[in-house]
């Protein structure tokens, strides 16, 4: 295969996104995926929607606008969560439909700007432009960068959360950092899949690689090299097929995720103990 | 002159408006093994968790004489093994990775370790001080007899197995105090025995304090040096060997139970 679709801007800029957010996606992911948060980014991506409707409406960089409103909106929903207890699966479905709303509301209300749904909705991610990118890239590593730094509470908290105070871990205020974490990364990953498939990106190497039964470094590892895989082969396959990159991207992780399940079923990650145990029942 | 490593003072709690703990007032000297029973549903897992802080209580709480942000400091250093504990199932952990969030923070230890100073108590630790966390963490696997286990997933092991590496988990903080709420229920003889061992050790050569609930009253006039018995009151805290004597108190405690300890002894 030759390479020269990398000598095109467009396509580098493409990679590198992709490349960062799909990191982003799978350690953010994998700790909502854990604490049985998976739909939390879709939620969040319906409620970006809204941002970035807000800041074509205002004629601002809709990229800020996104972020303001998906922030504040994951704060808003977590503190309203526990004051309220309202359960996890109503407070997405309210956060969703909302955020979502409010984006169509201003598009109508502003017949004037055209906003390119598809590519909001679908992901658009070769038409990525320079400050994108360079956005992108910002944003993913702040969030890489901040993400390694709290490891060990987010572990221990995702793990057990009343061991965890104990523990001295401020559980409430690492939860609102986390979540807001978890919403910068999800308006990061827009351009790359759109809003109706992040929740691929974030869900599906996770599961993937929990299932393979490691600890969880080897975990977060197999999951992000799952992520960038898939994105890597999907881009340059959707270019060379001229397919859609997002959907290329996630039936890829599809794909992965259904081999790991045949492979576990034909006992391909059983333990060494499962081994033995069978060795010794056969020479019986 | 000791301290007291932990004082209740008229502390109660109540579950929805039913009191569950009424007004229970004792203080554990530190270098103290304080042996609590208490029939099903006397309190004693409440009061554990009003102590920990995971619970509202009215009353006082002190540990080494502290309250307020002091006692927040303290509190992590606190070694905490749960009657139940209620992790993630599906959670991609190790034995080791487990064990490992017991590590407390240098910084967070050195902060407990200057407040203990302070107040004139000693406390020495399990592991030696040079020693790298993983090296640690080895260690505390070898004493609950893990170290075979590490690599494998945390919900692969059995019962008794996780509860072993909970215990672990425990020593590794190098805890003043551990609060261990039956922690040996479901696990082998073997291994019981060899917690015992372990909790001895501890408590005489290392002085840490232990609050220890368990309804196995053979291992608590074995091990414990006081003894405090409660249903939802506080009916008796003070030497092992008084309690052990007041007939009458056993006979609240469990009438079988008095009956399966008379009859070891009188063997
Ligand atoms: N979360 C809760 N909500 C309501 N009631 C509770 C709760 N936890 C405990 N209780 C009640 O409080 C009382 C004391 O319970 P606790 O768990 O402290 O007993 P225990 O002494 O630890 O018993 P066991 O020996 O069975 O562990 C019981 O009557 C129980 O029903
Ligand atoms: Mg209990």
């Amino acid at each position: 295969m030759n390479l020269d679709i990398l000598s095109y801007g467009f396509m580098q800029r493409a990679l590198l996104t992709g490349i960062m957010v799909s990191i982003t996606c799978s350690i953010i992911g994998l700790f909502l995926v854990l604490k049985r948060y998976s739909l939390f980014g879709d939620a969040l991506s319906h409620v970006a929607f809204g941002g970035i409707a807000l800041g074509y409406f205002l004629n601002i960089y809709p990229i800020w606008t996104a972020f303001a409103v998906s922030v504040s909106a994951a704060l808003g929903m977590t503190k309203l969560r526990k004051s309220t207890k309202i359960s996890g699966d109503a407070a997405i479905a309210v956060l969703l439909s909302s955020g979502f709303a409010m984006g169509v509301l201003l598009i109508s209300a502003s017949h004037g700007f055209t906003i390119d749904l598809f590519s909001f909705l679908f992901g658009s991610i070769l038409l990525t432009s320079m400050q994108d990118t360079l956005t992108i890239l910002a944003v993913s590593c702040g969030v890489i960068v901040t993400l390694i730094a709290i490891r060990k509470p987010m572990i221990h908290f995702t793990f057990d959360e009343e061991q965890a105070k104990v523990h001295g871990i401020p559980i409430e205020k690492l939860n609102y950092l986390f979540v807001a974490l978890a919403a910068v990364t999800v308006i990061a990953t827009m351009r790359l899949v759109g809003i109706l498939l992040i929740s691929a990106l974030i869900v599906l190497p996770n599961i993937t690689s929990i299932m393979m039964g490691k600890g969880f470094k080897k975990t977060m590892m197999i999951s992000i090299s799952l992520s960038v895989t898939a994105v890597v082969a999907g881009i340059t396959t959707s270019y060379y097929f001229n397919l859609a990159p997002s959907g290329t991207i996630v039936m890829l992780m599809v794909a992965m995720f259904v081999g790991t399940l045949i492979a576990k079923h034909a006992g391909l990650f059983s333990t060494k103990i499962l081994t033995n145990e069978n060795n010794s029942l056969s020479s019986n | 002159m000791s301290m007291n490593a932990l004082d209740v003072e008229n502390v109660s709690v109540s579950h929805n408006g039913v009191l569950a703990v009424n007004k229970i007032s004792f203080s554990v000297q530190e270098g103290d093994l304080l042996g609590i029973v208490g029939p099903n549903g006397a309190g004693k897992t409440t009061l554990f968790r009003a102590i920990l802080g995971l619970q509202s209580y009215q009353g006082k709480i002190k540990l080494f004489g502290y309250e307020g942000n002091q006692y927040t400091t303290l509190l992590s250093m606190i070694g905490y093994v749960p009657q139940k504990v209620n992790f993630e199932p599906n959670f991609p952990a190790t034995v080791f990775d487990v064990v490992a969030m017991g590590i407390l923070s240098r910084k967070k230890l050195a902060k407990g370790a200057a407040l203990i100073q302070s107040c004139g108590c000693c406390w020495n630790r399990i592991f030696q001080t040079s020693s790298k966390d993983s090296e640690k963490i080895e260690e505390a696997l070898k004493i609950v007899g893990l170290e075979s286990f590490k690599d494998r997933r945390i919900s692969e092991l059995s019962g008794g197995e996780q509860q072993r590496a909970f215990i672990a988990k425990a020593l590794v903080k190098e805890p003043l105090l551990m609060i261990l709420d039956e922690p040996v229920t479901g696990v082998d003889m073997d291994v019981q025995n060899k917690f015992y061992s372990v909790l001895r050790k501890i408590n005489k050569e290392n002085k840490i304090t232990i609050v220890w609930s368990s309804h196995d009253l053979t291992a608590i006039s074995d091990l414990a040096t006081r003894v405090a018995c409660m249903n939802r009151d506080l009916f008796f805290h003070g030497e092992k060997e008084e309690f052990f004597a007041n007939k009458d108190l056993l006979k609240t405690y469990s009438e079988s139970a008095m009956q399966m300890h008379m009859h070891k002894h009188d063997m």
